[in-house]
């Protein structure tokens, strides 16, 4: 099978929709296909990696551990909108240091969130062949 | 329903409630599966649980033979040992005696 360029746009907050555990479902799902897998974090998208979050007074699951499982399954390259965080008042520094090992280069742990600016990530999708929007 | 030791569990005889788990369902589980639940055994269920508890998911395969060959040793590592101890799948049978859900894409 070809290898493909999958990108997956996510755009809203963690709970309140299931946009956001849907995106996650699909993209573990896709991970099992070995396609090339990036994911982008834009507008209310950007709290689904927030550090620190807690779902007990709404009653639902935290999935906010499973993105730390993404490196497992060779999802690393993961886009952060500068813009999407400023407009927050969010930092880099308030999202999960979310990282993978890298077979390459003796297993050592290398960061997967880039926060990159608005005009670079469309330079980014416009290189993608299949871009799936959450 | 159907139930393992009053454990409800589902169609497909994986637990409803994942907090119902214990040993000894572990343990029936695998003797209705023709299986005696070695040290080995355990390893994997151990890990699966744990890798759960870490991640809120059941590994994919491909995860957990990476993750079984580092923990355990490179001899461990393959599809061949898992399937050896776990003969329909180390995802579904192993997740199964584990108390966990399917794992997400298997089907």
């Amino acid at each position: 099978m070809a290898t493909k360029k999958f990108m997956y746009l996510n755009r809203k907050a963690s709970y309140g929709t299931v946009y956001a555990i849907e995106s996650l479902e699909v993209v573990l799902i896709a991970a099992a296909f070995e396609q090339d897998v990036s994911l982008a974090f834009i507008d209310d998208g950007v709290y689904q990696i927030i550090e620190g979050q807690n779902t007990d007074s709404i009653g639902m699951k935290n999935f906010s551990k499973t993105y730390h499982a993404l490196g497992d399954y060779d999802i690393n390259k993961l886009y952060v909108s500068a813009e999407s965080l400023e407009e927050r008042g969010l930092t880099e520094d308030d999202l999960m240091p979310l990282v993978y090992e890298d077979e390459d280069d003796d297993w050592a742990e290398k960061p997967s969130v880039k926060v990159v600016s608005n005009a670079e990530l469309s330079k980014i999708m416009s290189d993608q062949d299949v871009c799936l929007s959450f | 329903m159907a139930d393992i030791l009053g454990a409800e569990v589902d169609e497909e005889g994986f637990l409803v409630n994942l907090s119902d788990w214990t040993k000894e369902i572990a343990e029936s589980m695998a003797k209705d599966d023709d299986i005696e639940l070695s040290e080995e055994h355990w390893d994997v269920i151990n890990f699966l649980r744990n890798y759960f508890e870490e991640y809120q998911i059941a590994p994919a395969v491909r995860v957990l033979t990476k993750a079984i060959g580092k923990q355990f040793g490179k001899e461990k590592g393959n599809s061949k040992y898992l399937y050896s101890l776990f003969p329909y799948g180390p995802g579904k049978q192993g997740c199964r005696f584990a108390g966990l859900p399917k794992p997400t894409g298997c089907i």
